[in-house]
C-alpha cells in the first residue's frame, strides 16, 4: 500500500455563523457540534490528499491530534490553510503559548493534516473523557 | 400577543437595542430585528440543555443538590483555596461583576474576565500608545471609509455592517447596500456566462473569478462611503466588502507598517508585502488619506496571532499617522454582549480591566503572570469559579487540563462544555431576558438590559448567586453579616 499522503499547512481558528448560532441552541446541541468539528479545506488540498466532502481527517500540530470532518471551503482558494472553527476540538490543536501577555496563539499555527476515514470523530464525552478523564 | 419593544440583545458586542420580541402566555414565541445568533438565544434559551437544578458531582456522577447545598460546597471551595481563579463575566450583567470582584477580593484569588483570550492584548496596546475612538453613532453618520481588520463581523457581529457602517443610512452618508446587490447581480451574469461559454468550448479549467483578482475597483477613488476588509481568509465580509485585500498568516504586522511608510511619504524597496503588492498598498493608503472620516475596526485576528499586542501597536500608530492628515478613529470588535462592561467594572473597583490578583491583599496585575491561561499553564490555581463564560471550549487543552485537575465550580443557565467537566454546578438566569441589569457595547455606551419573562422555578441571576457564595464565604472564615 502506498504511503498516505500528509499535507503541511496553516491551522487558522475562528468563528464562524454556524458555531455562533450553536452556541445559543447550547453547547450540547447537535448545532452546535457539528458546527465545530469540522475542518474547512481547499479544493485544491482535498485533491491532494485524495478525500472527499466529509471523509475524516487527523489534523495533528505539535500540541495534539484531533480528527474532524473535512468540509470543501466555499472561500478558497486558500490552498496551505485550513480552518476550524472554535470549540474543544480546535483547543486540542492549538498553541498554547501566550508570549508573556496571557494570550494563546489561536491563529496561524503550523500543523499537518492526513485523511483518517478509518478513524471516527469522538462525541464531546469521548473528546472530554479522552483529554481531561471528566464529563 | 404582546410585542415588547427596544430590547437589548444580549448576544455579541454590538448590543442591538432595537429588538421585539413577540410574547404569547408568558412565553416568547418570535423575535424580530435580531440576526441568526440573537433570534437562536431568544428562541432556543428554554431549551433542553437548560440546567434546571444545582448538581454536585459524587462519585464521579452528578447528583442533583439543593441550591443552599449547592452554593455552601462551592464557598467551601473557594474559602479553602490558597489560589483561586475566577474567570469568565463577559456575558453577565455590570452588576454581577461588581459582587465578583468583592468575592475575589475576600478570598484572596485571582479575577479575570474573557478579554485576556480576546482583546486582552489590545488593552495592553491602548495602555501603551492610547486610542483615538469615538461612539458607534458617529461611525454611523459620518465615516466615509470603514475598514475590517482580522475581524468577520457577518459571523461574529451579523448586525454590524448593517447598524452601523456600510450598509447604515447615516445623516451624512448614504448606504452601500444598492452597490452590493449591483456586484452581486454582475457576479452571478458574469457566472453564467461563464458557464454557458464553457458548455460551449468544452473548457474545464476554472478562471479566477473577478472578486479574486486583486486590483482595487476604481470606484474606491470615489467620494463616497467605502469598505475594505484585511484579512487572511476571504470570508464572507470581505465579499460584502469593496475592496478585498489577503494578508499572510501571521503577517499583519509588516503590512500595518508598511500602510504607516505610505502614509508618511516613504517609498517601499520592495514589491510586496506580505504578500500584497506594495501598488495596491499604495492605493489603499491614498484612499485613507483622502477621505473625510475614517474608521478602522480590527478583530482578534490582530490580537491571536502573529505579533499579537505589537499588531494593536502598529494599527494605533496608523491611525494617529493617518489623523496628521484626516480624521481617522479605531475601535476593537468586542465580543461577547458585556465583556467591555467587565473591564470598565474591573477597572472602577481595581484599577485594572483584566487579570486582577488579589492574592497579596491589594489589586496586581500583570498579564503574562496574572492572566488565567498563564495561570493554568503553570498549574497554579488550586480551584476555580468560571461564570457566565466556557473555558473548557475555548482555552487550548493544556490550560484546561489543570482546570479539570483542581475543584471547578460553574454558573451557567447550558450545560456547556465546562460544566460537563465540573464538579459544582449551578444554574442561573439568562441576563437580558430573565433579569435585567446594564451591559457596555464595543463603543463604550451602556444599555440596559430588560427582563423579559419569569426564569424556571428556584434559578436565580448571576449577580445573587454570586452574593450568596459571598455571605457563605464570609460566614466561614467567621467575618459574618453583609
Amino acid at each position: 500500500m502506498s504511503l498516505k499522503p500528509k499535507l503541511k499547512v496553516t491551522l487558522l481558528t475562528g468563528r464562524t455563523i454556524e458555531q455562533g448560532v450553536g452556541k445559543e441552541h447550547g453547547k450540547s446541541s447537535k448545532e452546535y457540534l457539528e458546527s465545530v468539528s469540522i475542518c474547512y479545506i481547499d479544493p485544491e488540498d482535498m485533491k491532494k490528499l485524495g478525500i472527499k466532502n466529509g471523509t475524516n481527517v487527523l489534523v495533528s500540530t505539535d500540541y495534539g491530534s484531533v480528527v474532524v470532518k473535512a468540509v470543501k471551503s466555499k472561500r478558497f482558494p486558500h490552498a496551505g490553510e485550513i480552518f476550524i472553527p472554535y470549540g474543544p476540538w480546535a483547543n486540542v490543536v492549538v498553541n498554547p503559548e501566550t508570549d508573556g501577555i496571557g494570550m494563546p496563539s489561536f491563529k496561524g499555527v503550523p500543523a499537518t493534516i492526513e485523511p483518517a476515514p478509518e478513524q471516527r470523530i469522538l462525541s464531546l464525552a469521548e473528546l472530554l473523557k479522552e483529554q481531561y478523564g471528566k464529563g | 400577543m404582546e410585542i415588547v419593544k427596544a430590547v437589548t440583545c444580549p448576544v455579541c458586542g454590538s448590543l442591538c437595542d432595537d429588538i421585539e420580541v413577540v410574547m404569547e402566555n408568558g412565553k416568547i414565541v418570535d423575535v424580530r430585528n435580531a440576526c441568526a445568533a440573537g433570534a437562536a438565544k431568544f428562541l432556543n434559551y428554554n431549551c433542553e440543555h437548560r440546567i434546571l437544578k444545582p448538581l454536585i458531582r459524587k462519585n464521579g456522577e452528578f447528583v442533583e443538590v439543593s441550591l443552599d447545598e449547592a452554593i455552601r460546597k462551592a464557598a467551601e471551595i473557594l474559602a479553602n483555596a490558597s489560589y483561586p481563579i475566577l474567570y469568565g463575566w463577559s456575558s453577565t450583567s455590570c452588576e454581577a461583576v461588581r459582587v465578583g470582584l468583592e468575592l475575589a477580593e475576600e478570598i484572596g484569588g485571582v479575577i479575570d474576565n474573557t478579554s485576556t483570550v480576546c482583546h486582552g492584548p489590545s488593552i495592553l496596546s491602548i495602555q501603551d500608545v492610547g486610542i483615538p475612538s469615538c461612539t458607534l453613532g458617529q461611525i454611523r453618520h459620518r465615516a466615509d471609509l470603514v475598514v475590517y481588520w482580522g475581524s468577520n463581523p457577518w459571523s461574529a457581529h451579523p448586525r454590524h455592517i448593517e447598524r452601523y457602517t456600510a450598509f447604515s443610512e447615516g445623516r451624512f452618508q448614504k448606504s452601500t447596500w444598492r452597490r452590493y446587490l449591483a456586484k452581486i447581480r454582475a457576479l452571478i451574469a458574469k457566472k453564467k456566462l461563464e458557464r454557458a461559454f464553457k458548455r460551449i468550448f468544452f473548457k474545464r479549467e476554472i478562471s479566477v473569478p473577478p472578486h479574486l483578482r486583486y486590483e482595487p475597483p476604481p470606484f474606491l477613488e470615489r467620494k463616497e462611503r467605502k469598505l475594505i476588509v484585511i484579512d487572511v481568509r476571504r470570508t464572507k465580509s470581505a465579499e460584502i466588502a469593496d475592496y478585498f485585500i489577503k494578508v499572510e498568516p501571521g503577517k499583519d504586522y509588516e503590512l500595518l507598517q508598511a500602510l504607516r511608510m505610505l502614509i508618511r511619504d516613504q517609498e517601499i524597496e520592495t514589491d510586496k508585502v506580505a504578500g500584497v503588492p506594495v501598488e495596491y498598498l499604495e492605493e489603499v493608503a491614498d484612499v485613507m488619506v483622502n477621505c473625510d472620516f475614517g474608521i478602522l475596526f480590527f478583530g482578534v485576528g490582530l490580537t491571536m496571532s502573529g505579533a499579537k499586542m505589537r499588531n494593536i501597536d502598529a494599527a494605533i500608530c496608523l491611525t494617529r499617522d493617518l489623523n496628521m492628515r484626516t480624521k481617522f478613529v479605531i475601535m476593537p470588535m468586542r465580543g461577547h454582549f458585556n465583556v467591555t462592561g467587565a473591564n470598565v467594572v474591573s477597572t472602577w473597583q481595581t484599577g485594572y480591566p483584566f487579570a486582577v490578583d488579589f492574592s497579596l491583599g491589594y489589586p496586581r496585575y500583570n498579564p503574562g503572570e496574572t492572566s488565567v491561561v498563564d495561570i493554568l499553564l503553570r498549574g497554579e490555581s488550586d480551584a476555580s469559579l468560571i461564570i457566565a463564560s466556557d473555558p473548557a471550549s475555548s482555552f487550548p487543552k493544556k490550560a484546561v487540563e489543570h482546570l479539570a485537575k483542581t475543584p471547578l465550580i460553574v454558573i451557567d443557565p447550558h450545560m456547556n462544555v465546562t460544566a460537563q467537566i465540573a464538579d459544582v454546578v449551578i444554574p442561573s438566569a439568562f441576563v437580558g431576558i430573565e433579569a435585567e441589569g446594564t451591559a457596555y457595547r464595543m463603543d463604550h455606551v451602556p444599555l440596559p438590559l430588560k427582563k423579559i419573562v419569569e426564569p424556571p422555578e428556584g434559578i436565580l441571576p448571576d449577580e445573587e448567586i454570586v452574593r450568596r457564595i459571598l455571605v457563605e464565604v464570609r460566614r466561614l472564615k467567621g467575618i459574618g453579616g453583609s
